[in-house]
């Protein structure tokens, strides 16, 4: 079962809410809970989640190298690279890696064979244990655009035999899409101002594309106004849980704590909640 | 005409609070909402719309199946799992193409064409505090670093014709493309974080991407009495890559209530310590 | 001996522009006939290797010269891989820019 955590805006306290509702799963539901951050460009699950020996693996991707002792300067590969990623001059053919889509075309297309694939880091995917928990982090490099590449890595990882809970990006562009593909359910976690509605909406968007089962999750619900449930009603969409705004939950999230442990009354709600996701799946 | 780009790593910190604040308090300007993922400066700004474009970011595959004979090298080129069998004829998932043209140039038959794909809008608008271009990505759609650079280079020429003394461009989170479309090329970047661990951590690593793009950086801590501890731990760390003096703005009901009303702080509560804090940053840092 | 002058208009009178990669135009001028054409640079709105791209383009112009404020790290690097010499730091309208080599 995969259940992934997103929001239109950034700072609605998706990740909190991530790491409080894979923590209180544990023991609870008879399976293993692994909590998965797709959040390649800023991840931060990690810093909530003590835990054991950790293991790094690099993520590649496939660019291209050109043989300059057989390319006669055709230029077709840079022709064809719709990512600009290849110049041809008229002494020399040059590669930027940090371009590269790697969709193979130049080295396929290329009419003198001249051009050969060598892997390049993009990123790398951390696997810890925590206490109860196995969690799979993504970081891609600075530098780097393709977050997609990375995002692919950490699915890899999901395992069909536990409740996987996957922190994804903001946003509603290409790495929200690749990360949310396959869900079998989605928290939307928002807060009930203007920019939080405003962003929600297109994250509904997102999801009824996608055409993935979600609900809401107000943060912060008493910093704001009802804008929030009034759309929710509207829509018929389910409000999962409401969290008012408290210093000792901002407090401990700016320390990396997690807030089921400051607040532990929400273990039971999250709980709650996920039966609740459980009853409406088909 | 001077470039500044607000940007902050971690999503939530008040970028674009800060902004809209800098909208009312620098002079002559244009500015552009470059993060056209989930663009929120429009609601503050109140723009009136003026003119209103397609955005066709790049082109998407797609086939022929008269021309098709199903030979599947397409497929089994395809690095993007974006040609599906579906019974016996190959079509193309417009959701994963990238429009890379790899099976377009290989197929043997040219069945395949590479179309055009509307990917979004953009926006020209007018508003109280100077010229505004926007724009909204299409749900799911890439492309975005595209539609941040042609908007950007949109509101560059609107500045040179206004002869406007600054362009100021709201970034948007992450460490991705959009964010070095957004930012490359800039003469200012200002970085507004938080006191937490994840702002602390996000803000190092859009900091390093920075570094790289060898912008000068500007810090905003917002909230910083939420936890000063870790607020220390951002002052350190910036005098250690001497950033000059680093900006805090304390936790304050009225910013959140500004947002509610939806106009910039400096109109809700104009004498407030952000706002003077804000104004003092502009007149000596900006 | 062709020049290329990144630009902000079609002109002579256009200010020279700050960055190469993606000027709105390149002004081509021949020092000996003092002829001159504009090209509009239809990089400027490309999402990355603007500069890139640039090079190329002036370089079949048959341009030995590229005077511009400022280059990026991917156009130089192609540039040093051409016959292109480059001239940085170059401020003022085209007009300056071209007295500036042809002095």
């Amino acid at each position: 079962m995969i259940v992934s955590i997103a929001s239109g805006k950034g700072g609605t306290g998706k990740t909190m809410v991530a790491v409080s509702f894979a923590l209180s799963l544990i023991g609870v539901v008879p399976k293993e809970i692994q909590l998965l951050d797709c959040d390649v460009e800023e991840p931060n699950a990690r810093l909530f989640i003590q835990s054991l020996d950790a293991q790094k693996k690099t993520v590649t991707v496939p660019v291209p190298v050109i043989d300059a002792s057989l390319c006669n300067l055709c230029g077709r590969c840079a022709e064809v690279c719709v990512y600009n990623a290849i110049a041809v001059t008229q002494k020399k053919a040059l590669v930027f890696p940090e371009l590269c889509k790697s969709c193979g075309a130049c080295s396929y297309l290329c009419p003198q064979k001249a051009i050969t694939e060598k892997e390049k880091k993009v990123g790398s995917v951390e696997e810890a244990k925590g206490s109860g928990i196995a969690l799979v982090s993504g970081k891609l490099e600075i530098g780097e655009i393709d977050a997609v590449s990375v995002i692919k890595a950490v699915k890899k990882r999901v395992d069909p035999q536990k409740i996987n809970v996957i922190d994804s990006p903001p946003g509603t562009s290409c790495p929200v899409l690749e990360t949310l593909q396959e869900s079998d359910f989605c928290i939307l976690v928002t807060e009930p101002t203007p920019f939080g509605l405003n962003d929600l909406k297109l994250a509904v968007e997102t999801l009824r594309k996608l055409q993935i089962p979600f609900g809401v999750i107000i943060n912060r619900c008493d910093l704001g106004s009802d804008c929030v449930e009034a759309y929710c009603e509207q829509e018929s969409i389910s409000v999962l849980l409401k969290i008012p705004f408290k210093r000792e939950i901002a407090n401990a999230y700016s320390r990396g704590i997690p807030f089921v442990e400051v607040a532990p009354e929400y273990r039971k709600r999250f709980q709650t909640v996920f039966q609740n996701i459980v009853k409406e799946l088909p | 005409m001077k470039k500044i780009v607000v940007i902050s790593g971690k999503g939530g910190t008040g970028k674009t609070m800060v902004t809209g604040a800098l909208s009312d308090l620098m002079g002559k300007k244009v500015i552009v909402d470059c993060d056209v993922d989930a663009a929120n400066l429009h609601l503050l700004l109140k723009p009136r719309l003026k003119e209103r474009y397609a955005f066709v970011g790049g082109k998407k595959a797609s086939i022929d199946k008269s021309l098709c004979t199903q030979c599947g090298l397409c497929h089994s080129l395809c690095r993007f799992d974006a040609v599906k069998l579906d019974g016996n004829a190959f079509s193309i998932d417009s959701l994963n193409c990238e429009g890379c043209g790899l099976c377009f140039h290989a197929c043997p038959l040219h069945a395949i064409t590479m179309k055009d794909h509307v990917d979004g809008e953009w926006f020209i608008s007018e508003t109280v505090y100077g010229s505004f271009v926007h724009a909204k990505l299409g749900i799911g759609e890439g492309n975005s670093g595209k539609l941040v650079s042609l908007i950007r280079q949109k509101a560059e020429e609107i500045a040179v014709q206004e002869k406007a003394d600054w362009l100021l461009i709201d970034g948007s989170p992450g460490i991705g493309c959009p964010v070095i479309a957004a930012t490359v090329n800039t003469d200012l970047a200002i970085v507004v974080t938080e006191p937490t661990l994840s702002g602390i951590h996000d803000f190092q690593r859009v900091f390093k991407l920075l570094e790289q793009l060898k912008i000068s950086v500007k810090v905003i801590i917002n909230k910083y009495d939420l936890n000063t501890e870790n607020a220390q731990k951002i002052e350190k760390f910036c005098s250690s890559k001497q950033l000059g003096r680093v900006l805090k703005l304390p936790y304050a009901k009225e910013v959140p209530l500004a947002i509610m009303h939806g106009i910039p702080i400096t109109q809700y509560a104009s004498d407030s310590p952000v706002v003077r804090a804000l104004h003092n940053f502009v007149v000596n840092e900006i | 001996m062709k020049i290329a002058i990144a630009a902000q208009g079609d002109h002579l009178d256009a200010e020279v522009d700050s960055h190469f990669g993606r000027c709105a135009f390149f002004i081509i001028y021949d020092t000996e006939t003092k002829a001159f054409k504009a090209i509009k640079n239809p990089n400027v709105t490309a999402q990355s290797g603007a500069g890139i791209n640039s090079v190329t383009l002036i370089e079949r112009e048959g341009v030995k010269k590229i005077l511009a404020g400022n280059f990026g790290p991917k156009a130089e690097r192609t540039l040093s891989s051409s016959d292109i010499e480059i001239v940085r730091d170059v401020a003022g309208t085209v007009k300056d820019a071209i007295q500036l080599v042809t002095k």
